[in-house]
Order: C-alpha cells, then structure tokens, then sequence
C-alpha cells in the first residue's frame, strides 16, 4: 500500500489527506458557526457564506485538475474498481463506520459523481452571492444553505448505501425548512408535500437497500463492495423487486411521471435560490442515484426492464413539455420542463440498458450524454430559477401576461434568460445540446420510436420557451397591474424611471457564471466529456456482463 | 449458564439497591420538613445512580439465572436496566423541576423507584409467576403516580388506566393458570420441554392472555386506550414516565415468552399482525390532535407498533434482539427528549400554544426538532438505526408486507410531527407579528386548534423549568449521537449470548 502511493505522490498533491470529508464537511461547520455571530454583525454572515462557498468550490476545481490529471486514485485498487464498473474511484475515504450492520463512511469521487460535486459547489455560491443581502432571518438562512451543501456534497460523494441514504433523507429536511420559513404563497402546504412525497421516495430506497443488504454475503450495504458482489443475479425476481423499490424511491426525487406531482408546487413557492438547489442539486440526486446505484447493483434486471425505464422517460418527456405549455406561471413552466429535461436522462439511461450487450459505443454514448444532462440542466435551470427570483422580486408575480417588452427596460435581464432559454432547448453552442445530442445519438439504435418520439418534446419545448420570450420581452410594454400582485407590496418596476430596473450586480454576478459556463461546455465540452466518458464505459462493461 | 436456586444478591443488586431506596425515602419522607424534601430526590438518584454503575460493571459478565430459575440476568435485562434506570434519573429530574417542594415530593419519587423496579422484574422474569409479580409492581405504582396531582383530570386518567390494567392483569393470571395447567410448570425452562407436547389450542390461548397483558403495558393494540387519557391526564413528569418506561420491560418480556420453544407457529403472525395495527391505529388516530400529550400519546402507540414488528422476527432472524434492545435504547433517549421539551413549558399544552417557540427558546426548539425528526426516524439519529435494524430483521423474517406497511407508516407520521414543528416558526400568539404573512396550509390548523385552546392567552415570556429544559437539549444531542456511534452498542448486543 505505502509504495505505491509514494508511486502517485509525484502526480497527486493530497492521495491520502482526507480532503473529501474536508469539502463535504467544512460548509456544515462554517454553517454552525455562522449561528454564534451575533445580531448586530449579521451583515458578515452573507460574506463568511460566499467565502465559504468559493474556498468550497475552489478546492473542488483543484480536486477536479488533480483527478483528470491522474491523481487521487489510491494505489493499485483502482485498476480493480475501473473493472467493477465504478471507474477509477479517486480520494477514497473508508473506515469502519457501524461495521456490525455492514455500513461504513466510504466516499470516493469518479467521473460521474466529479460533474455533479463540481455542479453543486457552484451552485451554493451563486445562491450565496444572490442572497448577499437576505433580511428575513440571515443567520439561520446561510446556515440552513450551508448544511444543505454538506448533504448534497456528501450525497454525490457517497460510496455507501446507508451514507448515501442519510444524506439522502437529510437533503428532504433541508429544502423543507427553506420552503416553510423563506417561501411565498402556500409554501407551508407546498413544503409538507414536497416532504411526504420524497420521504415516501427515500423509505421505498430503503426498503431496497434493506433487501440489497440481506441479499448480499456478507451482508453489507457498501456499494463497490455489492457492485462486486451482484448479490441477486441468480435471483431475478427480487432482484425486479428491488430494482422497483429503488426506482420508485429515485423517480420521486428525480422527478418523473408519475411521481412529479410535487415539484411545480414546491418550486413554485420556494425562495429562488431554494428552487436552484431543489433543481439544480436535488432533482440529480434521484437521475445519479440510477448510474451509481441501481444500474451497477442490478444489472441485470436493468438490462431487463431497461425498456420500461426508456418508455417512463418518453413520457415524462412529451407530459412534462406539454403541460410546461399550457403553464401561465414563469416559474412552473421552468418546473414542468424540469420534468421534460429529467426525461431525456431517464430515456437514455434506459436505452444503455437495452443497448449495452449489442453496441456499447452507443450505450456508452447515451450514459455520457445523461450525466452531461444532469450539469448543464443544473447551470441552465439554476440560471431561469434566479432569474425568475429577480423578476418576483420587481413585479411580485411570475405570471407571464403581465409582462411585456422587458427588452427595452432591462436588456440585461432579457439577454441573460434568452441565452438560458436557447440552452435549455438545445441550440448548438450550448450545453444542453451537447447533452441531448449524445443521448438521442446512443438511443436512437436501440429504441429508435421513442427516441424519435422524444425529439418531440423539443419541439415543444422550443416552440414554449420561444413563446415566452416572445410575450414577456417583445412588444408593448406590461407592467403588472395592482389585482395581478400576489401580495401587497408595491411594484419596484422593471422599467419605471428612476428605479434600478435592470438586474444589480449581486444578481449578474450569480447568474452570468452559470450562463458562461453552459457555453464554455457548448463549445468546448472535451474536457468534462474526457471526464464522463471513462466512467460510462465502466458502466457500461458492467451492465453488459450481466445477463438480462 | 450456571443456575443457583438461591438468589444471587450479587446479581440482582441494581433491582436490590433501587427497592431498598424506595423503602429509605418512603420512611424518610414522612420525617423530613418540607423545605428538606429535596433530599429524597438526592438519595434517589443516588440510588438510582449507582444502580446504573452496578448494571454497567455486569454487562460484560456471561448469563446466568438466579432465584430458582425464575430470573435471568443477561444482555436483555443488562440493557433494560441501562434504559430503565438512566430513563429513570431522567424523570426524576423532570419531577423535580414540577414537584420541587410539593409536600408529598417524596411520595412521588418512591412511586417512580417502584415503577422502574416493577419494569425491571418484568424484562428479567423466567418465570410466569415472577412475571405476574413484576407486572403488579410495575402497575399498581403507576396508578397512583398518574392520579398523583389530584385534580379531576388526573383522577380520570387514573380511574381510565386503574380499569384497564385491573382487566388486563386478570387476563395475565387467567393466561399464567392455563400456561400452569398444560405445561405443568411456570419456569420458562419447564414449558421449554413440556409445551411442545402440550394441547396446542389450549397453550396458545394461555400465551395469548399472557400477552394481553403485556400489551398493556406496552401500550399497544388492542390494549392501548389508556394511553392518551392517561398520559393527557396526568403531569407532565408521570406521563414521560408511563409512556416510556414500563414499555421497555414489557417488549423485552413478550420477546422472551415469544422465542420459548413450543410457542404456536402463527406465534409470530400473530405479532405480525398486532405491530400492523398498533403502528397503524396509532398513526391515524395521531393526525389531527390538538393537544401536545395526545400527539405524543398517539405516537408513542405507533413506535410500539415498529418494536412488536422486532419481536414478530423473533426466531428468524438474528438482528432482532440486537434491534429490539438498541431501538429501545435510542426510543428512551428520545421520547424522554420529547417529554422534557413538554415538562419545561407546563403551561403549553395544544399545539397552538408552541407558535413562535423558535423565536423564544431557540436551543429548546431545536431540541425539540431534533426529538421529532428521531421518532419519525431520521438518520443520523438513534431511532433511526432502531428503524433500520427492525425493518432489516422483519424483512429478513419474511415479513415483507409489514415492512412496506410500516415504511408507509413512518411517512404518515411525518404529517403530525412536522405540523407541531412548523407551528414553532410561525408567529407566536402575543400577536407580536413578524414581519412576513403566509398563507395556505396553516389556516385551517390554527382555526382546528383555536376551537380546543381552553387555556386562554398563553404567557409568551414564560421561563422553562431550568432542569428539564436542560435534560432536553442533552437528550436530543445523546439521540443523534447515540446514533452516529450507534456501533459499539450494536456490536455488544450481537456478539452477546442470546437468551
């Protein structure tokens, strides 16, 4: 063990600090901390939040250029994980953690879980510059953000079924205190759906995870370890029902149809930033839950109800676009193509399945383009959530009729969501069609219907999104009137004279990073797809193997 | 196991020390001045202290039975001793915080001391007729602890429990003659060799009885209709006490009488279908309660209904003690938690009346949240490794449809904790408004709560009982961190020797 890390310490800066924990952890302690300052300094906590969240993702953008360089893998065990389907797993932490259940603390990053890491540290901090100047209870709000990013960081990093699960169920108790307490509207109603609804999702994981554990020898819940293992391939009918358990448990989350009911009301009455996180961080827990979990666990029934996986996607796809149209509210329409866009992932992950025994390349390219998804949909659609905050924020409603011509007012704000909008439905040059390029690309072969049916979803959402730009920013000017507010409070104005229609720097600056790097991933997308590509193809070898 | 038919004072000195406390403070309660009655509270958690030590310092010594057979001292009982006693210290410290100087104080921790005593003879009892003495004991104490402030709700209550657990403990007996007549012995170890040849019809109806009557005790279906007129009835510091304590004792005596050889095959089944009810019954009744105790009444029945799912897998699977025992530990910790929450405020008593908690006593309230996410079963905390071990060792028993069923449970149950826990963010009742106006799902909960709040304007700056506020933050930190260090416990109770 010793030699061959001195092997990799010419390469790799820190193989063997744990600097995982140190980036899952150090937000949660920051978080606890920042609940001592007291009242009067409470303009700090905004500060000590973005500097916490940058030292964050700055460590995470070291962890990233150490890993693609070759560093963080820990010996020569990684060759041996690179065959158990979970690429080169890098800055492993393990110890005992409750060995009498099979449970340990293991985390470890690979080429699926790095996008996502990255993805979510990113986001934290837009959502800390866009709340620099948060009035309704500071402290608690950053300290809430905080310990959502410890659980998201923590849930990517997971190499634990009962760790995964925590953090997991953590996240749900999270986002429910920041839509109860920060939320608008109903949200104290839309929070306890949101709870029930996931908390159903997160037991029917466990109940899988339970049956995962009993059938495995020895029992553990360690996810290399089960993938190893393949407990129930002689066993397909447990091996359908866990698979179902699971599913259901992470298609609540991620969210598909059927099981979206909760997220248009939950993001319409959450705070902006909470819908970002709900988007952008919590919906991949679900859509990552499947490459990491049910997809190398269960191979083989994956590979045997892969077409049912690519027909719930079809469905989310075409329902979740259709319903997205006939939305008159902003900030549901962006929550209902949420669905659509979560479809395309599901759809692909399916079609791997179908396609991994007779053309991997394709396979490999559909799992590629899903993982590719889950990032750009989180910087696309964190950008429209914040976006829709700023507008709330002046017109004090999302409904779209009572905008019109912003344009010419706020041609900032008009520029930002119009880049958000071609990303989110696909123009070349983006990063959502680098996603959806390689998932329509890997499926077409192996479903070649509902790929082709899937491009509809597209169309419509193109021909939806293309609509709203077209009334909210183009012709005569709207303004809200006073019976469409939802609350009292006078309009601000987007474009009245005198007052700072257009968007302020605090929200340029948490906006524009996300817009940036769509495009940088638009055009330049080699260096995440060098990234993704490894890991698939392990994935892929893996699901292959199994026998359907 | 080495068996001696005389009684081992060395083994049995935790359950000695805590009788013969009982019987010091009883004498001397009724010398001491008011003013010096403190000092009963004093000796009895000394006692209950070094009990607790004692119990300890055995956990690591091998099982052996003492008395004749009719007690037996291993894991189970070293663990109840450990939650009985320590949950114990924890109410007479909440009592003390109510009772503080009430001229029959010491009456109060005498009836505690018996109760526990009661408790522990019950989960350490191989015997039928030691059972049904621990049963009595561990009874007819807490009858009067529950009447003990002696106003007409208490009073209810008392009648309410006294009724019930005069019907049940019958049954118990009727259940210990029939057990007597067809397997000619009361020893767990006699029935061992004689009830597999005994009448199987006749047997299970004597086992049935017996267990009715733990039931009671534990608080569940069918015999759980005491629970919440007891524990709304009564103080604060007596309901902590009755809806946790004589629980544990109950559920470790029905898991010991439900792994005898010769008990029916639908033996578990029959549990089986019990947990179902209890945990279901319990969550739905719990929905819509506007008082506090209630709530928590209702909750503690369907916590009972995940620990009968654990002694349903007896047998079959060799997580369910280790479950049993650590969901028990982590259940002690947490619903006590809850209890001093409620203890420190007497004068909260409807949900309505914890709006805007959070802004009054921030660390109470986040003790509070953390008691209530750990009985819904969020990890990281003990309850939740309680839920995990139960529902792995039901499922491992075969009892599929009992896992599902309680999973669906435990997300009901999030509907009642989180509307009180919501309740604590909203702005407090003074009409001190905050700055923000939320609509929706909080009307009809206020307008549902104003209809029963009886107790007239609630006093915003009332100060907490100093002890049992501090017991809360302390439960709830030890509940999340029993459960991140929730190995060593389990590991102990796994490799230890099984009854």
């Amino acid at each position: 063990m010793y030699s061959e890390v001195t092997v990799f310490s010419e390469v790799t800066v820190f193989p063997e600090l744990p600097v995982l924990s140190f980036i899952v952890f150090l937000p949660v302690v920051v978080g606890a901390a920042l609940l001592l300052v007291p009242e009067a300094r409470r303009r700090l906590v905004g500060w000590i939040w973005i500097a916490t969240a940058a030292v964050d993702l700055g460590l995470v953008v070291a962890l990233w250029i150490d890993y693609a360089a070759g560093g963080g893998r820990s010996g020569g065990s990684a060759g041996v994980q690179a065959g158990a389907g979970t690429g080169a797993i890098g800055y492993e932490t393990k110890f005992a953690w409750m060995p009498t259940l099979g449970s340990g603390y293991h985390m470890g990053v690979d080429g699926l879980s790095l996008p996502l890491v990255a993805l979510t540290a990113l986001l934290f901090l837009v959502c800390a510059i866009y709340s620099v100047r948060q009035e309704h209870r500071p402290r608690a709000h950053a300290a809430l953000f905080l310990f959502l990013q410890t659980v998201s960081l923590g849930l990517f990093v997971s190499l634990d079924l009962i760790l995964f699960f925590i953090f997991f169920d953590l996240s749900i108790v999270g986002m429910y205190f920041i839509i109860a307490v920060w939320g608008h509207g109903s949200a104290v109603r839309s929070a306890l759906q949101f709870f029930l609804y996931t908390f159903i999702g997160s037991l029917a994981l466990l109940l899988g995870f339970i049956v995962l554990y009993l059938a495995s020898d020895p029992h553990t819940f360690d996810i290399v370890e089960l993938i190893r293992q393949d407990p129930l391939k002689n066993d397909p009918v447990l091996g359908g029902l866990a698979l179902l358990a699971i599913s259901i448990g992470l298609a609540v989350k991620t969210p598909t149809v059927p099981f979206h009911t909760w997220l248009p009301p939950a993001h319409t009455d959450a705070p902006a930033p909470g819908s970002v996180i709900l988007a952008g961080v919590l919906l991949k827990m679900g859509t990552f839950g499947f490459v990491r979990i049910a997809m190398p666990i269960l191979p083989g029934p994956w590979r045997s109800y892969a077409m049912g996986f690519v027909i719930v996607g079809l469905v989310s796809v075409l329902y979740g676009a259709l319903v997205a149209m006939a939305q008159t509210n902003f900030k549901r329409m962006v929550a209902y193509t949420s669905v659509n866009h979560m479809g395309y992932i599901i759809l692909g992950l399916g079609a791997a399945g179908l396609a991994a025994g007779s053309n991997p390349h394709a396979a490999n390219l559909a799992v590629t383009g899903a993982v590719t998804q889950m990032l750009s949909h989180g910087l696309l659609t964190g950008a429209l959530f914040l976006l829709a905050g700023a507008l709330f924020e002046r017109g004090h409603t999302y409904e779209m009729s009572a905008y019109g011509g912003l344009a010419g007012g706020a041609p900032r704000f008009a520029g930002l969501t119009a880049v958000a909008v071609f990303g989110s439905l696909g123009l070349p040059g983006l990063s959502g069609f680098i996603a959806e390029f390689q998932i329509f690309t890997g499926s077409l072969e192996a479903a070649p219907v509902p790929t082709a049916l899937a491009l509809l979803g597209i169309l419509i959402t193109a021909a939806l999104l293309l609509r709203m730009l077209a009334q909210m920013f183009f012709g005569p000017v709207r303004q809200p009137t006073a019976e469409q507010l939802e609350s009292g409070a006078p309009s601000a104005g987007l474009l009245s004279a005198g007052t700072p229609g257009d968007l302020r720097p605090r929200e340029l600056l948490s906006v524009a990073p996300l817009l940036v790097l769509a495009i940088v991933v638009g055009v330049l997308p080699r260096f995440l797809l060098d990234l993704i590509e490894p890991a698939a193809h392990a994935l892929i070898v893996l699901v292959a193997a199994a026998a359907p | 196991m080495p068996a001696g038919d005389a009684i081992s004072l060395a083994a049995l000195a935790p359950e000695i020390i805590v009788a013969l406390a009982a019987v010091v403070i009883l004498l001397l309660g009724s010398w001491l001045p008011r003013r010096r009655q403190h000092l009963s509270r004093w000796i009895a958690l000394a006692a209950v202290g070094a009990a607790l030590i004692l119990s300890v310092a055995r956990t690591s010594r091998p099982a052996e039975v003492t008395a004749a057979a009719t007690f037996t001292i291993d894991t189970s009982l070293s663990t109840t001793r450990l939650a009985v006693l320590a949950g114990t210290a924890v109410v007479l410290v909440l009592a003390g915080g109510r009772f503080g100087g009430h001229k029959r104080e010491s009456e109060f921790y005498v009836l505690l001391l018996l109760g526990a005593l009661g408790t522990l003879v019950l989960a350490g009892a191989s015997d039928l007729l030691v059972l049904g003495a621990g049963y009595l004991l561990a009874s007819i104490p807490l009858y009067a602890l529950v009447g003990f402030a002696k106003d007409s709700a208490g009073t209810e209550a008392m009648l309410k429990y006294y009724l019930m657990g005069a019907l049940f403990g019958v049954l118990l007996l009727v259940g210990i003659t029939v057990l007597f007549g067809v397997g000619g012995s009361t020893t767990y170890a006699g029935l061992t060799r004689t009830l597999p040849n005994a009448p199987a019809g006749a047997a299970a109806v004597g086992l049935l009885a017996v267990a009715a009557g733990l039931l009671f005790k534990a608080g569940a279906v069918p015999a759980h209709f005491w629970v919440p007129d007891a524990i709304d009835g009564t103080t604060g510091p007596a309901a902590a006490f009755i809806s946790t304590i004589p629980k544990i004792g109950a559920l470790v005596a029905l898991f010991r009488l439900s792994s005898l050889t010769g008990v029916p095959t639908a033996w578990p089944l029959i549990l089986a279908l019990l947990a179902a009810l209890t945990m279901t019954l319990g969550n739905l009744a719990a929905f819509f309660q506007a008082r506090v105790l209630r709530l928590l009444s209702y909750s503690t029945i369907s916590q009972v209904g995940y620990l009968l799912m654990v002694t349903a897998a007896v047998g079959h699977s060799e997580l369910a003690l280790p479950s049993l025992l650590f969901y028990l530990l982590g259940y002690t910790v947490t619903n006590l938690g809850a209890f001093a929450v409620v203890c420190a405020f007497p004068t909260l008593r409807t949900l309505d009346d914890y709006r805007g908690f959070f802004r009054r006593h921030r660390w109470l309230a986040l003790s509070l949240i953390f008691c209530l996410f750990g009985l819904i079963g969020t990890p990281p905390t003990a309850v939740f490794v309680g839920k995990l071990t139960a529902f792995t060792a039901a499922l491992d028993a075969g009892f599929g449809w009992l896992v599902v069923l309680a999973l669906i449970n435990s997300v009901a149950s999030v509907f009642y904790y989180l509307r009180w826990i919501y309740l604590l963010f909203q702005s407090s009742p003074s009409g001190k408004a905050i700055e923000r106006v939320d609509r929706g799902g909080a009307e009809p909960e206020a307008a549902g709560d104003a209809e029963t709040d009886e107790g007239g304007p609630v006093d915003p700056d009332a100060v907490p009982v100093p002890w049992s506020a501090r017991s809360a933050v302390i439960l709830s930190i030890v509940s999340v961190c029993f459960g991140l260090s929730a190995n060593p416990v389990l590991a102990f109770l796994l490799v230890s020797p099984l009854p």
